[in-house]
């Protein structure tokens, strides 16, 4: 039997992540949107993946169907190795809206995940007002958040929000991160900074991700692999892997090896929006 | 002066200015006691006859604050019941709202018929009265919750009931507070009607025998009694509602406490 180097590496690494010729279907009868057509996905544990495409093609349906929010209509969705839901595996999860709970401070808001999650919820009584106290308040300053512990959400800005909620989604060490559009309602300079600094706690951490984003810049800046997908049925049409050196600096976007990139991404999503085959 | 100040005087000298108007027509249009008693009159009366209706104010105080606290309890529980899904809110509202808009005077003769007159009826004619408000806050609070709070507790894998705790609950307090406002002064409504259809106690049966035998000074004297309470208990509420529930109204004390 000849192996070739490459398949002998495939067979070897076990995915982390896994979908199974998954295919999503919302709603009934009429009404019934395909959103997910039999899509193969394998993502490595401690890898960076982002998902691209026009609106609708299933983006965020991926996203959820990983983190057991919504059930396949048909394929397998496997998290280390087991059917999603049944994994102990912790999950991260971070929206476009920040989503806090307006009735506590930043620092009982970042710590819901551990009043929850096992093994944490297990000493949170014990440990809320030392260890765990301490450690959000470390990661409130690693996002630049320090001294904002006290403050209440509808005391500061979207930007410093969205840096909460990213801290929500890593205080309890997930090995799967969720960031569906995490910065796409804030500015460009507030968008860059926190690219810089989520790449920090990637570097750091080393969550398994998967990025949803319409920026391409943003893919091409944080992620190790970008799945292009198509629309109406979502499908992955393009899996590509970006191998510029980290930690990646906003200069490097100006690269032109960047740059061919990313417009050769953006060509791919427009010949992939809705309608666009029947024009041609 | 500050505007907030400058509000509260102005509504101070509002009620003040309310019962001289009132003190000055009785004097000028020569009314007579029988169909209008003078604001003095009523404060003279109810000094001079604080001993006869202290028991009667306490009285209704009394079954106010239990129907009240029963009213608090089933309206939390059903409100929870009926808040819990989509289809639980759909389901139960007409029936809701078929309830609600029944005129409650109309129950107390049947509360009479099962319990006999006293201070059992009054208790769950305030209880009926302050339960349909909670009820329907409860539930809308519940039943709008944001489904993105809800995906990031899923994601976490938190039950049901975590869930409910940790965002369903706090996020209904505004709802709850609110209710509870109007609730506490509903509850005095229903004791004061109970008691003045069938009771031998309370501020209710106290006007009702005092209307009898034409000594209107004492009438009003009761009105006066009902009406500090009624403030008393919704200034009490809404002190709590500001401690509790400050992050919806965007308070700065509550962001300090």
């Amino acid at each position: 039997m000849m192996h070739t180097p490459i398949a002998e590496a495939a067979t070897q690494v076990e995915p982390f992540v896994e979908l199974q010729k998954v295919t999503h279907t919302y709603g009934r009868g009429d009404k019934k949107v395909h959103a997910l057509d039999a899509t193969d996905l394998r993502i490595e544990q401690g890898d960076f993946i982002a998902l691209v495409g026009p609106s609708g093609c299933g983006k965020s349906t991926i996203l959820k169907l990983v983190t057991g929010l919504i059930s396949a209509s048909s394929g397998a969705v496997l998290v280390a190795g087991r059917e999603v839901g049944a994994e102990p595996v912790r999950v991260g999860m971070a929206f476009q809206n920040p989503t806090l709970l307006p009735w506590l401070n930043l620092r009982d808001n970042v710590m819901l995940p551990l009043k929850i999650v096992e093994p944490f919820r297990h000493e949170y009584r014990a440990k809320r007002k030392t260890e765990f106290r301490d450690r959000i308040d470390a990661l409130l300053a690693q996002v630049g958040l320090a001294g904002f512990a006290d403050k209440y959400p509808w005391q500061l800005s979207g930007g410093m929000l969205q840096r909460a909620s990213l801290c929500r989604a890593l205080v309890h060490e997930p090995q799967l991160l969720m960031l569906d559009e995490p910065f796409g309602a804030l500015d460009q300079f507030t968008r860059e900074e926190l690219w810089a600094i989520m790449q920090d706690l990637w570097l750091t951490r080393r969550p398994t991700v998967l990025l949803v984003t319409h920026d391409l810049k943003e893919a091409a800046y944080l992620a190790n692999r970008i799945c292009v997908m198509q629309a109406r049925p979502g499908r992955i049409i393009e899996d590509s892997t970006v191998t510029f050196p980290r930690p990646r600096t906003i200069a490097m976007s100006y690269d032109p090896d960047f740059v061919t990139l990313t417009q050769r991404l953006r060509e791919l999503i427009m010949n992939a929006r809705p309608g666009k085959e029947t024009v041609q | 002066m500050n505007p907030q100040l400058r509000r509260r005087f102005a509504s101070a000298a509002l009620i003040i200015g309310f019962f001289v108007v009132w003190e000055l027509s009785c004097i000028a249009f020569g009314i007579r006691d029988i169909v209008l008693p003078r604001p003095s009159q009523i404060l003279i009366t109810l000094w001079q006859r604080m001993p006869a209706i202290w028991p009667h104010a306490l009285q209704t105080l009394y079954s106010t604050l239990v129907g009240f606290a029963l009213g608090i309890l089933a309206g939390v529980f059903l409100g929870a019941l009926v808040g819990s899904s989509k289809l639980a809110y759909d389901v139960a509202y007409p029936l809701l709202i078929g309830f609600s808009s029944i005129p409650k005077v109309a129950v107390v003769p049947i509360f009479v018929l099962w319990f006999g007159a006293g201070t059992i009826p009054a208790v769950l004619t305030a209880m009926i009265l302050c339960v349909f408000p909670i009820v329907v806050n409860i539930a809308t609070g519940l039943a709008t919750t944001e489904p993105e709070l809800e995906d990031v507790m899923r994601a976490l894998k938190a039950t049901r009931l975590e869930i409910l705790t940790n965002v369903g609950l706090p996020r209904t307090m505004p709802y709850f507070f609110a209710s509870l406002k109007v609730a506490v002064t509903q509850a005095f409504v229903g004791t004061v009607i109970a008691e003045t259809v069938a009771s031998n106690r309370g501020i209710g049966n106290l006007m009702m025998i005092a209307s009898s035998s034409f000594d209107v000074p004492l009438v009003f004297a009761g009105l006066l009694v009902l009406a500090v309470l009624g403030v008393a208990l919704y200034v009490i509420f809404s002190f709590i509602e500001v401690r509790v529930t400050g992050w919806a109204l965007r308070k700065d004390e509550f962001a300090m406490g």
